[in-house]
């Protein structure tokens, strides 16, 4: 176990440098930079600013200088939002994301974990049937449909709930069902499909022939089972939802993260792109080893190597 | 209460699937003493396991009981819920499967799965059960009881996971135990080795088993009486040795010529049975055999042969039976 942990944190460096190599040299090859607007700047104005933050050397110097000070827990000073470094935008932010995310993929579990088993548990009947169209949707419909809606009739029709915001409970009920839509719809989909396989598994036959009842088998027979493909899918989903997502924070006005990531690349901020992406992918890399290492106390059958 | 612990009189079973309604079991009947060992032999689809399972009321959807009685030691079993039913699965009745590989739950202990079902039906407390667990494990054979309590089915080998699914079958002294080809899903050695092992515990339990197989060698060597079936009926039923020695019915002559011998002379082919088994869906009217039977009359196509009685036990459901047992006793006149 600790031989894997060890194992895992190295490969992680290696995939958080080759992430961190790849978008820098790619971001540099886009045209533009952190300084054109459409007011005229005078080219000494530019050039001061472009020499403030080291962008008048060659790319690969910027590139040592750039991983350098990284390694030293240094991720720069934003280029666009004077005053603040990189990583102070993404404590601020962060945390609002987290909890709007966090909550519904929450959400997405308790609803999506139950539900698919209904659908399987009572494959073809009608409650199957609702439920597999519920699912569809969820997956086919983007969110700025879900969100636009979800704010029309709520929001502007009935006003029952606040448009705009963080401020309350109340505020948090239109973003969290835009957000976890689409992860129960998938969640629905990954537990009917698995648990209709496991209910047709030798072992539940076992485990019926004992005679034990209904509830038992699906519970402790079943469920453990039929989970494991829900655990993959959830990790990376989660380091994703907790970052935010741009859509639903513009749209309700959130300050959170997932803004920050498209504003950055639109305003050719090198170091928030850097900062937000590094963020990112550590995240997928630590819900990954997170999801190995529950996968294994789920399923004994898996090693971790 | 009957003088039989199991007593299926007529059983009527059909799966009602979207194709139509398929006959698995007409009119079988079937009955066994306690302490007796049945051997239930036919090809795939003949009907074997849906006899057991319906006695334990595990029918399998879409499959329904449609006639007949089941009788279980003293329980009606066609006439009990599910609740009821649920109280005798495991703790008078025991089934091991077929494939030991697949049949216990990956994700847990083997303790947990046979300290499972002994405190389901016994009050035993959890350090009670688990000494029971250790001793069914060493009932069974299994070296280092205590170890392998904390094993996965997957740190097990085949026969030793079949070891665990017997003491877990045994784990509340059933009075019948169903044995759902047990062996074929193991290598030889191994079949042998668990066949011995099933007879030596019902020695010392005192259970009746019904064995269901497609291998007669399993028969041969295990049990006192043999029901032969074909398309969900027992086309002969009788003593291992009316059987082996003296079978009637054209499908069990097939069967027994069909099996490799010792005094089998070199290049001397095997003769199987031609034709295949009958679609259920669609029965014949006659004789469910006839169209693969060599001796076929014309009688056989049109209409399902009476029972032949042989002896107290020895019978069939064949209308040449039927034809030979009346010239001799025309003769006898």
């Amino acid at each position: 176990m600790v031989k894997y942990i060890v194992k895992r944190i190295l490969l992680a460096i290696v995939t958080i440098w080759a992430v961190a190599t790849l978008t820098f040299f790619l971001m540099n090859l886009v045209p533009g930079g952190p300084f054109l607007s459409e007011k005229a700047i005078s080219p000494q104005a530019t050039a001061a600013l472009e020499a403030k933050y080291g962008l008048d050397k060659p790319m690969y110097q910027r590139y040592l200088t750039y991983m350098t000070d990284a390694l030293h827990g240094d991720f720069g000073d934003s280029l666009k939002q004077r005053g603040r470094t990189v990583m102070s935008i993404i404590a601020m932010k962060f945390p609002v994301s987290a909890r709007v995310g966090g909550i519904s993929v929450l959400v997405a579990l308790i609803l999506g974990i139950p539900l698919g088993s209904i659908a399987a548990l009572k494959r073809g009947k009608a409650a199957d049937s609702v439920i597999s169209v519920i699912a569809t949707c969820g997956i086919a419909v983007p969110s700025f449909v879900i969100c636009t809606v979800l704010m029309y009739f709520f929001g502007v029709k009935l006003g029952l709930l606040p448009t705009m915001g963080l401020q309350s409970a109340k505020h948090y009920i239109m973003p969290v069902i835009a957000l976890s839509f689409y992860p129960t719809a998938y969640i629905m989909r990954l537990m009917r499909s698995s648990m209709l396989d496991v209910l047709g598994q030798d072992y539940m036959r076992t485990a019926r022939a004992k005679g034990l009842a209904g509830g038992k088998i699906l519970f402790k027979h079943a469920l453990r089972n039929a989970i494991l493909p829900v655990v993959t899918y959830v990790g990376p989903m989660l380091a994703y939802t907790i970052t935010g997502s741009f859509v639903v924070e513009k749209i309700f006005v959130i300050p959170g993260l997932g803004g920050e990531f498209i504003t950055a690349i639109n305003g050719r901020d090198y170091t928030l792109i850097m900062g937000t992406t590094i963020f990112l992918a550590t995240l997928v890399i630590v819900m990954n080893v997170v999801v190995d290492i529950v996968y294994k106390i789920v399923d004994p059958r898996i090693k971790l190597k | 209460m009957s003088e039989y612990l199991v007593d299926i009189k007529n059983e009527k079973l059909s799966f009602f699937t979207p194709a139509g309604e398929v006959k698995a079991l007409n009119d079988v009947s079937i009955h066994l003493r306690e302490g007796e060992v049945l051997g239930i032999v036919g090809e795939s689809g003949s009907g074997k396991s849906v006899t057991a399972y319906s006695l334990m009321g595990l029918t399998a959807h879409p499959g329904k009981l449609i006639g007949g009685e089941l009788n279980f030691n003293g329980h009606q079993v066609e006439n009990m819920t599910e609740k009821e039913m649920r109280q005798i699965r495991g703790n008078e009745i025991s089934i091991i499967f077929q494939d030991p590989m697949t049949s216990l739950n990956p994700v847990y202990t083997i303790g947990n799965q046979i300290t499972e079902v002994i405190r389901l039906h016994t009050d035993k407390t959890k350090q009670e059960a688990k000494a029971r667990a250790r001793e069914l494990l060493e009932l069974v054979g299994i070296n280092e009881p205590e170890r392998r309590l904390k094993q996965y089915p997957h740190e097990l080998s085949g026969g030793m996971r079949q070891r665990v699914m017997i003491a877990i079958a045994l784990a509340c002294e059933p009075k019948l135990l169903i044995a759902d080809e047990p062996t074929t899903a193991l290598d030889v050695t191994i079949q042998a080795q668990i066949l011995e092992l099933m007879m030596e515990l019902k020695d010392k339990l005192g259970m009746a088993i019904i064995m269901i197989t497609h291998d007669l060698g399993v028969v041969a060597s295990m049990c006192e009486r043999i029901a032969v079936m074909y398309a969900g009926r027992i086309v002969e039923y009788g003593t291992a040795d009316d059987i082996f020695y003296h079978p009637k019915h054209q499908y069990t002559k097939g069967l027994i010529r069909s099996i490799p011998r010792l005094d089998t002379k070199e290049h001397e082919r095997l003769i199987p049975i031609e034709g295949t088994p009958v679609d259920l869906l669609n029965p014949p009217a006659g004789c469910p055999f006839a169209p693969r039977c060599d001796a076929a009359m014309q009688i056989c196509l049109r209409e399902m042969p009476p029972v032949t009685t042989f002896d107290r036990v020895h019978y069939t459901q064949c209308w040449l039976n039927q034809k030979e047992e009346m010239e001799k006793g025309a003769s006898h006149e």
